[in-house]
C-alpha cells in the first residue's frame, strides 16, 4: 500500500455475519447510492443481476434439521488485487487510501478483470442501464451512470468518502471513525457492516479485525482483502 | 502451348513413392507452370456456389456482430461467472490453426525437409488468414469495441498509455508482429511464383502480379537475396509463433482462476496449437488436392509424412495434458476437485469424452499408413482431431469458468444465435479467403518444386534406372 504525506487511509469494512440476518436492506441501498441499474427477473436468474453487494445464501444440513448461512460479498478491495494488473487500459488500479477504484469511462469492457477476481464481484453492464419508471426519479447526481459493455463494482461508497474528507479538510481536521458510511453500512438494520480505516489502530474497524472471530474471504489466495468477516457464535435464521 | 494432361488421382498402394518422384522428372518446366496455373485460372461453377454461400454465411455474421454492438454483449449467452465464451474459445482455436503454417513452412526449410516443398505456401496462407479470423475476436467480444484503439499505445494528450502488464496487451503486440512476420514470409516466397505467373497471364491478372513480383527477372543476385531473407525469417519467426501461443495461454494462466492458472499452459497450448493446426493443414491440402486438381503435386508421400508429423504432435498434445491433469487430479484442491469432477462425471462430460475421443482416437488410426495416405480417411481423421481440440477450447475456456472458489457463484453458459452466427463468420470468412487466395496466387510454389527437381537424376547403374539426390540449398 502506498503512503502520502496528506493521504494515509487504509478504508476497510468488517461484515459480523453473527448478526447478518440476509434481509438484503443492503443491496436495495447499495442500488439506490450507486444507480446500480436493474437487471430483471429473467436476466437475474441468468447470472446477470448488476447487486455490487450480493447475500450468498448457503444451506447448511439435511432436511429438516436446515440452517441458513448468510454472507454479503461485495468487492473486497484487496491490497493485492488480482483484477488490477490484467486490465489492458488501466480501467482499474489501486488508489492511495487503499481502494481499488474502477473507472468507468476508460473501460474498454475486456471483462478480464471479472476472470481475475476469485470473488466475482465485479458486474458488467450486458445491455444499456434501465431504470424502471418511479427509479429514474432518485438517481443520484454524485455517481455515474455507467454506460453498456463496461464493468462496475463496489466502490466502498467512494463519493461519501469524498465528501466527508473534504469537509474535513475544509474544517482542518481528520475525519473521524464512524463519519464514512457506505450506504449499506448506513442501512443495515442489525449493525452487522462496519466501516472504517484500518490504519487507524483504534477505530472500530481495527479493533474488531483484531478480534478472535475475523478471517478473511479466499485469504488463502493472498489478494489481501480489505473486508473482514466475523465469524464465531451460532445464529440460527 | 498445349493443352495441361491431368494425370489420374495416384493410388498410393500401386504406386511406389520413387515412381511418384519420376513423375515429375519427366516433366518439363512449363508444364509444371501449366499445371499449376490452369486450375488457378478455370475455376468450375462448383467453386463460384461454394464462394457466394460462404459470403452469404459472412455477411450473416457481420449483421450479427452489428446486432451484438447496437444491443451489448447481453445478446451472447455470457454471464457471470463466464465472462469469455465461445469467442474467446474460438480465438484460441484460430490462432492454434495459425501455428502449423509456420511450423511446416519454416522449421521444415530449415531442417531442408524435402517433402514441404509443394505445401509450403498452402500452410503459410492458412498461417495469414487463421491469424486475421483470430485477430477479430478480441474486438468482436470486446463490451465497446469502438474504443478498441485504447489499446493502442499512441502518443495522446492525456498522457493515457495501456498497461502492459497485461496479457491482452502482450497479446496484441505478438499478434500484430505475427501477423506481419507471417505475411511478409508469404510474400517473400511468393515473388518468383508471382513473376511467373506475370509471364503466362494478361489482362488484370497481368498488371497484380507484375505489381506483385517487383521485378523480378531471376538472377543469381535475386536468388542468393530471396534464399538469405527466407532463411533469416525462418529462424526469426519461430520464437514469435512459440511466443504467440504462449501469450495466449497467459491469459488463462496468469489469473488465479481454478484450473488455469498452471505453468503446464504455455507449453501445452503451444504443442496443442501444432496438433491442430497439423491437422487442419492436412484437411485444406485434401480438398484443395482434389478441387485443384493438383494430386500430381501433392502425392501419397507428403500426406505420409504429414500424417506423421500430426501423429507426433497429438502423442505430444496427450502427453502435455496428462501431465496437467494428474498434477491437478492428485492435488485435489476443492474448487479443482469440482471442476475435474464436473468435467468427466458430471454436466460437461459428454463435451469431455467427445474431446479425448476425438484427440486420441485419430492418433491411434494414423499409426496406418493407409489412413495417412488415402485421402478420405485422412480427411476424416484430421478433421476429428480439431473437433477435439475445438471441444477442448471449449473446455478449457468456458467449462472452468462455470465454477469457482464460491459456490454460490457458480453460473451456465448456454450459446446464443449471435455467437454462433459470429463463429460460424469467422469458419466461412477463413474458407472465403483461402478460396479467394488460391485462385489469386499459384497454390503450389512453382520455384520450390523446380527447386527440389534439381535435385534428383537419373543415374543409370547397370540396367537400372535409379534417382539419386543431391545436397543443394
Amino acid at each position: 500500500m502506498s503512503h502520502s504525506a496528506e493521504v494515509n487511509h487504509r478504508w476497510a469494512m468488517v461484515v459480523d455475519l453473527d448478526r447478518c440476518t440476509g434481509c438484503q436492506a443492503c443491496v436495495v441501498a447499495c442500488h439506490a447510492e450507486n444507480n446500480v441499474p436493474v437487471a430483471g427477473e429473467k436476466q437475474a436468474a441468468y447470472g446477470r443481476w448488476m447487486h455490487w453487494i450480493i447475500i450468498h445464501r448457503y444451506w447448511e444440513g439435511e432436511y429438516p434439521n436446515v440452517k441458513a448461512r448468510f454472507m454479503p460479498v461485495m468487492c473486497q478491495q484487496c491490497g493485492e488485487a488480482p483484477c488490477e494488473p490484467v486490465c489492458p487500459v488501466f480501467a482499474t488500479y489501486h488508489n492511495p487510501e487503499g481502494l481499488n477504484a474502477q473507472i468507468y469511462n476508460r473501460c474498454i469492457g475486456t471483462r478480464f478483470c471479472g476472470n481475475g477476481c476469485p470473488y466475482k464481484v465485479r458486474t458488467f453492464n450486458w445491455f444499456r442501464p434501465e431504470f424502471p419508471e418511479p427509479l429514474t426519479e432518485q438517481l443520484n447526481p454524485d455517481v455515474t451512470v455507467r454506460s453498456r459493455g463496461i464493468i462496475e463494482k463496489c466502490t466502498f461508497c467512494v463519493q461519501r468518502i469524498r465528501r466527508v474528507e473534504i469537509e474535513a479538510r475544509a474544517q482542518g481536521r481528520e475525519p473521524q471513525d464512524g463519519e464514512v458510511q457506505p450506504a449499506c453500512v448506513q442501512t443495515c438494520p442489525p449493525g452487522a457492516l462496519i466501516f472504517g480505516d484500518l490504519n487507524d489502530s483504534n477505530s472500530q474497524v481495527s479493533q474488531l479485525a483484531r478480534s478472535r472471530r475475523a478471517f478473511r474471504l479466499l485469504d488463502e489466495l493472498g489478494t489481501d482483502p480489505g473486508v473482514v468477516y466475523l465469524k464465531g457464535g451460532e445464529t440460527d435464521v | 502451348m498445349s493443352e495441361f494432361r491431368p494425370e489420374p488421382s495416384i493410388e498410393p498402394e500401386n504406386a511406389p513413392e520413387f515412381e511418384e518422384r519420376l513423375l515429375l522428372l519427366e516433366r518439363e518446366d512449363w508444364e509444371i507452370n501449366q499445371a499449376v496455373l490452369q486450375p488457378m485460372l478455370k475455376s468450375g461453377w462448383v467453386f463460384w456456389v461454394v464462394v457466394i454461400l460462404l459470403g452469404a454465411l459472412v455477411l450473416w455474421g457481420l449483421y450479427a456482430w452489428g446486432y451484438l454492438v447496437y444491443w451489448g454483449i447481453g445478446v451472447s449467452g455470457k454471464n457471470r461467472p463466464v465472462y469469455w465464451t465461445l469467442f474467446i474459445t474460438t480465438f484460441v482455436f484460430w490462432i492454434g490453426i495459425s501455428h502449423a503454417g509456420t511450423m511446416i513452412s519454416a522449421v521444415l526449410r530449415l531442417l531442408k525437409a524435402d517433402w514441404r516443398r509443394p505445401i509450403t505456401r498452402g500452410a503459410e496462407a492458412m498461417t495469414a488468414f487463421a491469424l486475421m479470423m483470430a485477430g477479430l475476436y478480441p474486438l468482436i467480444h470486446l463490451g465497446r469495441v469502438w474504443k478498441f484503439y485504447w489499446m493502442i499505445p499512441y502518443p495522446n494528450n492525456r498522457f493515457m498509455w495501456p498497461n502492459f502488464q497485461s496479457p491482452l496487451m502482450w497479446d496484441l503486440v505478438a499478434i500484430f508482429t505475427y501477423l506481419i512476420g507471417s505475411g511478409l514470409y508469404l510474400f517473400l516466397a511468393l515473388i518468383p511464383d508471382m513473376a511467373m505467373a506475370r509471364d503466362h497471364t494478361e489482362g488484370w491478372r497481368y498488371r497484380l502480379y507484375r505489381t506483385l513480383a517487383l521485378g523480378w527477372r531471376g538472377t543469381e543476385a535475386e536468388w542468393h537475396k530471396l534464399h538469405r531473407a527466407l532463411a533469416i525469417f525462418s529462424v526469426a519467426i519461430i520464437p514469435i509463433f512459440l511466443s504467440v501461443h504462449s501469450i495466449v495461454s497467459w491469459d488463462f494462466a496468469v489469473t488465479i482462476q481454478p484450473r488455469w492458472h498452471s505453468t503446464i499452459f504455455a507449453p501445452y497450448f503451444v504443442v496443442g496449437a501444432i496438433y491442430s493446426g497439423l491437422a487442419a493443414l492436412a484437411t485444406i491440402l485434401v480438398i484443395v488436392r482434389s478441387g485443384m486438381k493438383l494430386q500430381e503435386f501433392l502425392r501419397a508421400e507428403h500426406f505420409n509424412a504429414l500424417g506423421k508429423l500430426v501423429m507426433v504432435a497429438g502423442m505430444a498434445w496427450t502427453y502435455f495434458w496428462f501431465a496437467g491433469f494428474i498434477t491437478e487430479w492428485y492435488g485435489n484442491e476443492p474448487v479443482v476437485r469440482e471442476l475435474i469432477h464436473e468435467e468427466v462425471a458430471g454436466k460437461l462430460a459428454p463435451l469431455f469424452y467427445l474431446q479425448m475421443t476425438a484427440n486420441l482416437l485419430p492418433i491411434g488410426l494414423l499409426v496406418f499408413k493407409k489412413v495417412r495416405t488415402t485421402p478420405a480417411l485422412l480427411l476424416v481423421t484430421t478433421l476429428l482431431v480439431n473437433v477435439g481440440m475445438f471441444t477442448e477450447r471449449v473446455l478449457i475456456v468456458i467449462g472452468n469458468l462455470e465454477r469457482n472458489h464460491l459456490p454460490f457463484n457458480w453460473g451456465t453458459y448456454r450459446p446464443t444465435w449471435v455467437e454462433l452466427s459470429i463463429v460460424g463468420m469467422t469458419f466461412a470468412g477463413f474458407a472465403l479467403l483461402y478460396m479467394l487466395f488460391s485462385r489469386i496466387v499459384p497454390y503450389v510454389p512453382v520455384w520450390e518444386i523446380k527447386e527440389g527437381r534439381l535435385r534428383y537424376t537419373l543415374r543409370r547403374i547397370g540396367r537400372l534406372l535409379i534417382p539419386t539426390a543431391a545436397e543443394i540449398e
